[in-house]
């Protein structure tokens, strides 16, 4: 699973938003993404909707490895957006903190840089 | 697709047409036997999903089971193995010359090796009625073969009152039963004289028939149906003695055919399914094996018998996945004797050759007690068992397969086949049973599979289960399974660990956890996560169960991590499907005001809610409430939380009472009050819900609660514990009758407490009485035989002085973001407005 190389970087907000191993969920060219802050202080970036039925995947509860959706607990790797239950997988952004910021990259608008999973 | 060229990585083609119970397991047992070096595999399949369980399609019908539960190959199995799946695809032709496949979709797929596992379809006979001109099959009538055609019966059926099922098999007396959960009146028509009749003798499909009428399911036999009445809706059905049966839908489960047509036009040879050798070769029209071309499963004919259950498939399957993978290229396929054990709406039923005597001299012997529903018969001829029957009690069933399948020594005295008299344990029938012996039909485990699997170290029965999906289908062989494991170990098994421990992620069972807990005065969940876990790796299934715990020892000193809890305990409100939440406020006792009413009648207005519902729970619900609106609902409401989302004290149902019932024993309305206003919150290893109820008529349904109070003559109050009336229905035991409201008050305080400190996470109270004894709990709670009972009445008083309404952090979010918007996801509000 390789992460986007090239794309638009978006400032999504403060991290101090994001309490340490909880999601919030950002709307942000045209997608909604969760962005969750790892209790070792990293931050991960999925699609906010969980391609089961569509539960808000930055309501789930994680873990250093996964979160899981609080709909109907299905897991998903924080890293990949792989699914573990056997659900379809979800896209998964780079992302990053600057200055106490949340970063986000975002596949670019030319079309060739596609979803992952 | 681009054609792949076939000699690219010198792998030969494998093509799967149907994608099924047969097709997936064939290509499991040939991934099993190395086959991914030697085959890229492409599969087809008309149904849009991956392989899952049709067995539990039953279950999935009767509300059991949900739709993910039951896959047994995800799509992620299918990337992970590298193979093609075409899901929603037909195959329309099958090109022998060529050696290609022609879908549907106009793709052609180039195959060197062709397995047919396209299953088989119900079987609807050809009644005026049931179906419409030029339009296929009347929207009221239903079929029940794929989950798309469960889904629809279950739509349909909620919308409808009475159904008629065509046919008393397996298949329609398991739709009746899944029918009858969504509140149908179900009648089940069958043709034959007795329920069942492929596997029982008319005796055996007696004793079902009372079965299922004690079910609350008509049954008619020797009724046949020889119309569908009505033209946009159903109206009933027409029987051949001219009665009409009243009915708005129709389910017709009156047999299955092989789907064969396509192997039939493309020149294979097809009676009542494709006919193929012992090494499961497709023959063509002349007779002559395919060499590279097989066949399996129920669209199989193979030594003139077709079979329509899954144990022989499995077979099948594996001789199949030899042949072609070159493992043994000698195997072949001789038949399969049918020992069926099955789960038939709730009843177990298990039959095995001939249902009834055929010579003079065959022993027959019949137990029939058609009160108790049990029925067993046993056929005997020159010594060797040749058949037998049993419904209601199948605990006698493994030796008697055993006696069938081998032709082993039978008793002298032939009822001991049927019971044990005195002695003879159990576990000899186990250890005597030979190693091919099928233990789970479903999912087709071995005696052998299973105990090769605790040789290989697996020693507990739940990692065997895991491990060879032995007990996974319908459930009827878990016992079965549990003693051959047992048998396997020989002494060395290992009790389960991880299912005594509190949680997942932590190794410990409940009392140590806490013990661990108090020594090491952990008091965050991180803190236990780091002390306790291996590697001190925290477990995001394990942070909601740990929470609550810390809450119970900790009180008001615990470290609150928010990320600790689940949404609803974040946000205090229950998420519903389109991840809006539902508010539900405080209603003591079921009793309200005007004063309320309009409150919350004003709120409903202002925030626009888009349904407001009286709840089971006797109050009021307010559906389909965004995050962000949580707070300004709650100020405007200004009443505080019911708790209707967490695992706590939930509710005090009561009746009117004393106060107001003409015959009401006990003021059961003050004292539901007085229980909720003391205990309200108190957070608990799973839900608790009270009632207080006037008399014994128990109007407030106090019989089936964790905790049910019951004003009986005298004055005096009765306290059952462990009821339930949810997914398990059982009613109380009685725990102890006192004399005055402040001892139910005191009593229900002691036995929470004590419940909250020994039960496991998420253990309903219904489990964990019977699980302690109400003999031991009312020593502990009411004898206080243990000492314990200040010490539990000190505990729970300090969790009820801890107590504050979670709706006043509206004012003072407990963190940033706390009702920050997850959405929107989707147009909202999903939650239709009413
Ligand atoms: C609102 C209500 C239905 C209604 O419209 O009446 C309801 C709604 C839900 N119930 Fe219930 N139950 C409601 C009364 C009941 C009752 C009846 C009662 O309380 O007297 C029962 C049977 C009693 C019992 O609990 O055993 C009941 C047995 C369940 C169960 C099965 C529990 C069990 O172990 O048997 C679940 C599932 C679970 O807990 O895992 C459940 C779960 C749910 C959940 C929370 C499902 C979920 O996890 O999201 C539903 C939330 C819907 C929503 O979006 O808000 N609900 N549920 C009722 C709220 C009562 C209240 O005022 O608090
Ligand atoms: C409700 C229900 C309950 C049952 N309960 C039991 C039980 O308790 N015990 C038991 O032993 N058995 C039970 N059975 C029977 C069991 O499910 C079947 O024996 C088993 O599923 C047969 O497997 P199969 O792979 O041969 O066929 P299927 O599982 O039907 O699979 C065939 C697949 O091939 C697909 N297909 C067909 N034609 C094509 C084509 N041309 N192109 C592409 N794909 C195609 C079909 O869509 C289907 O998905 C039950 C069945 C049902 C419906
Ligand atoms: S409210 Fe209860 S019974 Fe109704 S759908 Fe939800 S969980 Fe099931
Ligand atoms: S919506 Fe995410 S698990 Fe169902």
């Amino acid at each position: 699973m390789s992460t986007q190389a090239v794309g638009v970087e978006h400032v999504l907000g403060r991290l101090s938003e994001i309490p340490p191993g909880e999601g919030r969920a950002y709307a942000v060219a045209g997608r909604q993404v969760a962005v969750f802050r790892l209790r070792d202080g990293t931050v991960r970036a999925l699609d906010a909707v969980c391609p089961h039925r569509g539960g808000p995947l930055a309501d789930g509860q994680t873990d250093a490895d996964v979160v899981v959706c609080p709909l109907h607990a299905h897991v998903f790797d924080l890293s990949t957006g792989a699914c573990r239950s056997g659900q379809d997988d979800v896209a998964s952004y780079a992302v990053r903190v600057e200055e106490g910021l949340v970063v986000v990259v975002l596949p670019g608008t030319s079309g060739s840089a596609d979803r992952t999973g | 697709m681009a054609r792949r060229t076939r000699d690219d990585d010198g792998r030969r083609d494998l093509v799967v047409v149907g994608n099924g119970m047969a097709g997936a397991r064939t290509v499991e047992e040939i991934l099993e036997r190395g086959g991914a070096e030697q085959f890229r595999i492409t599969m087809f399949g008309e149904e849009p999903y991956g392989n899952y369980n049709r067995i539990m399609l039953s279950n999935v019908l009767a509300g059991l089971e949900s739709e993910e539960a039951i896959f047994l190959n995800s799509m992620a199995w299918y990337r992970d193995n590298a193979i093609t799946l075409h899901a929603g695809v037909r195959v329309g032709r099958i090109d022998r010359h060529a050696r290609t496949v022609r879908a549907t979709d106009g793709s052609r797929t180039p195959y060197d090796a062709l397995v047919i596992a396209t299953g088989s379809s119900a079987f609807v006979p050809d009644i005026p009625g049931m179906r419409t001109v030029g339009r296929g099959f009347h929207q009221g009538v239903f079929r029940f073969r794929t989950l798309d055609d469960t889904r629809a019966m279950i739509r349909y059926a909620r919308t409808h009152e009475r159904a008629v099922v065509i046919g008393g098999g397996l298949l329609g007396l398991e739709a009746a039963r899944g029918l009858q959960t969504h509140g149908v009146d179900v009648t089940v028509v069958h043709g034959p004289a007795h329920l069942m009749n492929q596997q029982l003798d008319a005796a055996g499909g007696y004793v079902l028939r009372r079965g299922v009428e004690t079910l609350g399911i008509a049954v008619e036999t020797s009724a046949r149906t020889v119309g569908v009445l009505g033209d946009t809706g159903i109206t009933g059905v027409q029987l051949a003695d001219g009665r009409v049966l009243p009915c708005d839908m129709v389910v017709v489960a009156a047999g299955i055919r092989a789907n064969s047509s396509v192997a039939a036009t493309s020149g294979f040879l097809v009676e009542r399914g494709i006919v193929v050798d012992d090494q499961m070769h497709a023959l063509d029209d002349q007779g002559t094996p395919d060499p590279a071309v097989f066949a399996v499963g129920e669209c199989v004919q193979h030594r003139d018998q077709v079979y329509g259950l899954v144990a022989p498939l499995w077979e099948q399957a594996r001789v199949l996945a030899d042949v072609l993978t070159g493992t043994d290229p000698s195997a072949q396929y001789h038949g399969s004797r049918t020992a069926t054990k099955l789960k038939v709406a709730g009843i177990d039923v298990a039959s095995m050759g001939v249902t009834a005597p055929e010579r003079p001299d065959d022993d027959h012997i019949i137990v029939s007690e058609p009160r108790r529903g049990l029925y067993k018969s046993v056929v005997v001829r020159d010594d060797r068992l040749i058949g037998a029957t049993l419904v209601g009690d199948l605990e006698k069933v493994a030796p008697l397969i055993q006696a069938f399948d081998r032709g082993s020594p039978l008793p002298e005295d032939r009822i001991a086949l049927l019971f044990d008299l005195g002695t003879a344990p159990a576990e000899v029938g186990v250890a005597e049973l030979p190693d091919e012996t099928i233990v789970c039909n479903c999912n087709g485990v071995s005696k052998g599979t299973i105990a090769a699997c605790v040789r290989g170290g697996v020693a507990s029965v739940a990692g065997v289960m895991d491990a060879t999906r032995a007990g996974k289908g319908c459930g009827s062989c878990t016992t079965l399974v549990a003693q051959v494991v047992e048998w396997a170990a020989d002494g060395d098994l290992v009790v389960d660990e991880s299912a005594s421990w509190y949680v997942p992620g932590v190794p410990h069972a409940k009392a140590e956890l806490v013990a661990l807990v108090r020594e090491q005065d952990l008091r965050s969940v991180s803190a236990v996560f780091a002390a306790l876990a291996p590697g001190g790796v925290e477990d995001a299934r394990s942070k909601m169960g740990l929470t609550s715990l810390l809450r119970t020892i900790w009180g008001a000193d615990v470290v609150d991590e928010r990320d600790g809890r689940f949404i609803n305990d974040r946000v205090h409100a229950n998420i519903q499907r389109d991840g809006t939440f539902s508010v539900v406020p405080q209603m003591k006792g079921g009793v309200t005001s005007a004063d309320q009413l309009r409150r919350i009648a004003d709120v409903a207005d202002k925030h626009r809610i888009p349904m407001i519902k009286l709840t089971g729970g006797q109050r009021i619900d307010l559906l389909g409430v965004r995050k962000e609106d949580l707070p300004r609902v709650w100020a405007d409401l200004d009443m505080p939380s019911g708790y209707a989302y967490g695992k706590s004290f939930r509710t005090v149902k009561t009746c009117v009472g004393s106060d107001f019932c003409r015959f009401g024993l006990g003021d059961s309305t003050a004292l539901g009050i007085a229980i909720e206003t003391r205990y309200q919150g108190l957070e608990s290893p799973a839900k608790l819900k009270l009632a207080v109820t006037g008399c014994p008529r128990n109007c407030a349904e106090a019989y089936v609660k964790d905790i049910g109070v019951v004003a009986v003559d005298g004055g005096r109050w009765e306290i059952y514990v462990g009821g339930a009336a949810g997914a398990h229905i059982r009613k109380g035991d009685l725990l102890t009758t006192v004399d005055t409201p402040e001892e139910v008050t005191t009593l229900t305080g002691r036995f929470i407490q004590y419940y909250r400190e020994t039960a496991n996470w998420l253990e309903r109270t219904y489990a964990w009485v019977p699980r302690l004894g109400i003999e031991h709990i009312r020593a502990v709670v009411v004898e206080d035989a243990e000492g314990m009972a200040a010490t539990l009445d000190a505990a729970v008083q300090a969790s009820v002085d801890a107590y504050r309404d979670p709706w006043k952090e509206r004012d003072d979010p407990a963190e940033p973001g706390q009702f920050r918007t997850a959405l929107p996801l989707t147009v909202l509000p999903q939650v239709p407005v009413r």
